[in-house]
């Protein structure tokens, strides 16, 4: 269908230091083919135009996998549609006369830099304290001397899916990282390549997550619904069980 | 100028391992007074840095994401070749070399081709080692696909994700070297230009995109591995950033640009569905090997398709091309859809469109089985267009995907200019005038995890009495300046037209002309009309916002302008190659059948291109090729 009309309010802020407040927009004669990124594009070529600054927001491979976009869509990370990235989401899924929020994601290992745009380099150090496997280049055995079932290689799959796009700390009310590091922590234990590393693995990455002020998990199950991969739960089930296997195993 | 290729002697098969053997080595405490600078980290850059870092190397990386994870190789997704020959299907390293040298239509270069099919199965060895989860067999064996353009089965995948598993463990490795300290790494940094100090790459200008602030760094060689330039065409199935700076910028250095025009068109691709189109989506090629594409045998047949019958139907490409079919590599393929809709057979609202049809193969092996190989296609397909494939074959079209030309590089990886190099698709090595499916994983892989830790040696062990330089000397000094200034001008400049309009502009320009079929006349037309987008660009083009915030704005009118400059030298490269060959597809040079035509008595050779100055035109070198190893014929996939 062409010609959605829809009421925008976006959050505007011009840097970390700035309050930052919402800003109304309204955009018109929209093609429901559109993505949702499309039709920022279509308010910012409007706002260049005018001389005014358009809205920031990060996004890169508009595929659902880079996981660099990043909004709360009428409050709900990625917006509506269940598993779909914010770039993935599509105008048919809006109506005529709509309005529609669109936020950063809120959380205090996030900050905000600009409008929508928000710092995660704390899920880059969460990685660099023991998110991989310690094999220097050229050390490596025959990839197939290391038989892995085909179950357990679907599993760890699964897990290793994760785009490390933080909406998963933004639906929790305690800004979580344990769906995000679950996932890691899960891929790795899972192969028998992780093994040797297996319990130094998941204190080191726990700590930090700590350390980087993401809150506790408290089993709200927010950051599954939210999860544009559908990473499972029982990543996280298996993440504290892993941390107690490692406590006991010292 | 004289382009050394710096080819070792000796048989194929024995060159790389005796490079290694003689090249000389640098010892660990020097190793670590020697600096490198990479530039991108992607799949060539991450797995290069890590590479380097454990040798004992200190090393710096920039990338203007936000972290090295989401470079665009996090977005390939049918596979890796490796000549593993875990099949036993008769494959071997010379029957990769060969069937990449015949895929690129002789015009890659032997022994660096050759190096890449020896290298390719330790690629597979490392990424399993770092837990990259791989398909498996049942037995718990890795599992192969075939792929377009050849009859084995070598490609290694992880579902329809292999990039970014890919690129995850190469982030992996990278990661255990920050933490190591041995690599500093600078997210949000965009390249604005090379030093050179004495002739040679000694360092970059970056610019930090959250900040605005200008940096100097210093480096004994400078790499770059940023990525390829078909974002130039505006739509395209790159990444929104992809982009040729960093390459254009090591070119108006000295850097020489191979066959910027060799351009992958993909065949298959969501068809554009409107104007605000921002990108296009590749529906990997994995897709060819259980689906069929069709048109309909009826001009403007406008019935569903599930309601044409199989006797109206025209699956063309099995029809023209009996002994490969479907899987006929991505040029021959795109070329034949376009002649298709060319004709009035296309379907779709455009009639830009054909079919491609999954109803033989799930009644063949079960909506299950074709479930668990594409399944998550499938879904991105749906999300996209709205349309079930399960039950309505897709609609797809040949978009704009992969760019073999780049920065031309010798045996090392080294460009002209001494001390800087270019790993993955920023460089022309592997893929001569087309690429075949499953490679550039594969060669951007290699040449940051194999080949360059060796190669750069060769040079930085000449360097090891050269103290670090001051970023105070006159040359940073004047590239910062020029950097500066240019940003200023793009902010000041008070035109009226959006950054977005001229690149979409462009992008028509370069597509029109010097897309899937090219011709004299359009070529010499299209290098007036980019001339006038330049003038009219830096006249009117308007980028609003600051200097000192992020801006996304200003990166991109930045990289649009390079863009521009690149068209012009595309369509000079597609007209003075007055052949066709592999994706360079000459209208006046074709067989009655309309298959490319080469003429390799007159250009068997590669283009290298000189930057001469803003106001001259370009000039051409050549690099001839020798073909030692393969005969030359005229490619063939009947
Ligand atoms: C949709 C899609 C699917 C694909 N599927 C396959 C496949 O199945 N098999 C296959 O073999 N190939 C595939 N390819 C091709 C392959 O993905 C790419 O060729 C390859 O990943 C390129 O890797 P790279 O490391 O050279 O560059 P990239 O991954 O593009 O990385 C470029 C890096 O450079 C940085 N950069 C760029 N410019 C600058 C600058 N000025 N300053 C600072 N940093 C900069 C970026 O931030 C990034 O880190 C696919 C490509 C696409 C588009
Ligand atoms: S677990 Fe899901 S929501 Fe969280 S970072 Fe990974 S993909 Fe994003
Ligand atoms: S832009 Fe890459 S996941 Fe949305």
């Amino acid at each position: 269908m062409e010609n959605l009309n829809l009421k925008l309010k976006i959050w505007r802020q011009s840097s970390p230091n700035d309050k930052g407040a919402f800003v109304s927009y309204d955009v018109s004669g929209l093609n429901t083919h559109m993505s949702f990124l499309e039709m920022l594009d279509v308010l910012n070529e409007k706002l260049v135009v005018t001389g005014d600054d358009p809205v920031a927001f990060d996004h890169d491979c508009r595929e659902g996998i880079c996981g660099m976009c990043s909004m709360v869509i009428n409050g709900k990370p990625h917006g509506p549609q269940k598993g779909t990235t914010t770039c993935q989401l599509h105008m048919r899924h809006f109506k005529d006369g709509d309005t529609v929020t669109i936020e950063p994601w809120r959380a205090k290992p996030f900050p905000v830099l600009k409008d929508l745009i928000v710092d995660r380099s704390s899920f880059d150090r969460i990685i660099q304290s023991g998110g991989y496997i310690s094999v220097n280049t050229g050390s490596a055995p025959d990839g197939n001397s290391l038989p892995i079932s085909k179950e357990i290689a679907e599993d760890a799959f699964d897990a290793a899916a994760c785009i490390g796009c933080g909406a998963c700390v933004a639906a929790c009310k305690n800004a979580s990282a344990s769906l995000f590091v679950s996932a890691k922590v899960s891929q790795l234990s899972l192969l028998p390549q992780g093994q040797p590393e297996r319990e130094e693995r998941v204190k080191n990455m726990v700590s930090k997550m700590d350390e980087e002020g993401f809150g506790h998990c408290t089993n709200t199950g927010a950051c599954e619904a939210e999860c544009p991969k559908e990473i499972s739960l029982e990543y996280i089930r298996k993440l504290n069980w892993e941390y107690h296997r490692s406590n006991i195993k010292g | 100028m004289i382009l050394d290729n710096k080819i070792p002697a000796g048989p194929l098969e024995d060159k790389w391992t005796n490079y290694k053997a003689k090249v000389p080595l640098v010892s660990p405490s020097n190793k670590r007074n020697l600096e490198v600078i990479i530039i991108g980290t992607g799949l060539a850059g991450a797995s290069a840095a890590a590479s380097l870092a454990e040798m004992g190397y200190k090393v710096k990386t920039f990338c203007f994401q936000d972290s090295p994870r989401r470079a665009h190789s996090i977005a390939a997704q049918g596979g890796i070749n490796a000549a593993k020959n875990y099949q036993n299907d008769g494959d071997s390293t010379y029957r990769l070399f060969y069937d990449t040298i015949k895929g690129g239509d002789y015009r890659a270069r032997e022994a660096n081709v050759y190096r890449l099919a020896e290298v390719s199965a330790s690629i597979i060895d490392q990424c399993v080692a770092q837990g990259v989860p791989f398909a498996r067999e049942y037995g718990g064996t890795l599992d192969n696909r075939s792929f377009g353009g050849v009859q084995v089965s070598r490609t290694f995948y992880a579902r329809g994700q292999t990039g970014q598993q890919l690129l995850l463990g190469a982030y992996s490795a990278l990661s255990r070297q920050i933490s190591k300290g041995n690599v500093q790494m600078f997210n949000r940094h965009e390249m604005l230009d090379i030093v050179k100090i004495d002739g040679k790459a000694r360092g970059v200008i970056v610019r930090n995109l959250v900040t605005g602030e200008y940096q100097r760094h210093f480096g004994h060689a400078v790499v770059l591995a940023t990525g390829g330039y078909g974002n130039v065409y505006y739509l395209s199935t790159n990444a929104m950033g992809s982009n040729v700076t960093a390459s254009w910028k090591a070119h108006k250095k000295g850097a020489m640009f191979a066959n910027p025009s060799y351009t992958q068109i993909h065949p298959t691709c969501i068809p554009v569905s409107g104007e605000y189109q921002s990108k296009l989506t590749l529906m990997s090629e994995s897709l060819r090997n259980d689906g069929r594409i069709w048109v309909p045998l009826k001009k403007g047949d406008k019935r569903r398709p599930i309601d044409i019958p199989e006797e109206e139907r025209d699956y063309y490409l099995e029809r023209r091309y009996p002994a490969f079919g479907n899987l006929v590599p991505r040029d021959v393929a795109s070329r034949a859809a376009k002649e298709r809709c060319d004709a009035g057979y296309g379907v779709g609202s455009t009639g830009l469109a054909v079919f491609l049809d999954f109803e033989d193969s799930i009644k063949r092996l079960g909506k299950e089985v074709v479930a668990s190989r594409y399944g998550n296609l499938f879904e991105m397909y749906q999300k996209i267009t709205g349309e079930d494939p399960y039950k309505m074959p897709m609609r797809i079209f040949p978009a704009v995907h992969y760019t073999m030309g780049g920065l031309w590089v010798d045996y090392d990886l080294m460009t002209t200019v001494p001390g800087l190099y270019a790993i993955g698709e920023c460089n022309f090595s592997d893929h001569g005038a087309n690429r075949l499916g499953a490679s550039a994983l594969m060669q951007g892989l290699a040449d940051g995890y194999f080949v360059l830790p060796y190669t750069i040696g060769k040079y930085l062990s000449d360097d090891i009495r050269t103290p670090a330089i001051s970023t105070e000397d006159e040359q940073f000094e004047k590239a910062e300046k020029e950097a500066k200034n240019r940003v200023n001008k793009l902010l000041n400049n008070n035109g009226n037209r959006s950054v977005e309009s001229f690149h979409r502009e462009l992008g028509k320009v370069v597509w029109d002309h010097c897309g899937m079929s090219r011709n004299k006349n359009d070529l010499e037309k299209a290098i007036e009309t980019i001339k006038d987008l330049k003038a009219e660009f830096w006249t009117n083009v308007s980028v609003p916002g600051e200097e000192n915030v992020i801006n996304p704005e200003l990166a991109k009118a930045g990289r649009v302008a390079d863009f521009i400059e690149l068209g012009e030298l595309m369509m000079r490269d597609a007209l003075a190659r007055d052949e066709s060959c592999g994706g360079h597809f000459r209208e006046e040079h074709q067989t009655d059948e309309g298959e490319a035509l080469r003429d390799d008595t007159n250009f068997a050779f590669t283009s290298a291109w000189e930057f001469s100055g803003e106001k001259t035109p370009s000039k051409l070198n050549k690099e001839t090729l020798e073909f030692e190893n393969v005969q030359l014929t005229q490619r063939s996939y009947k």
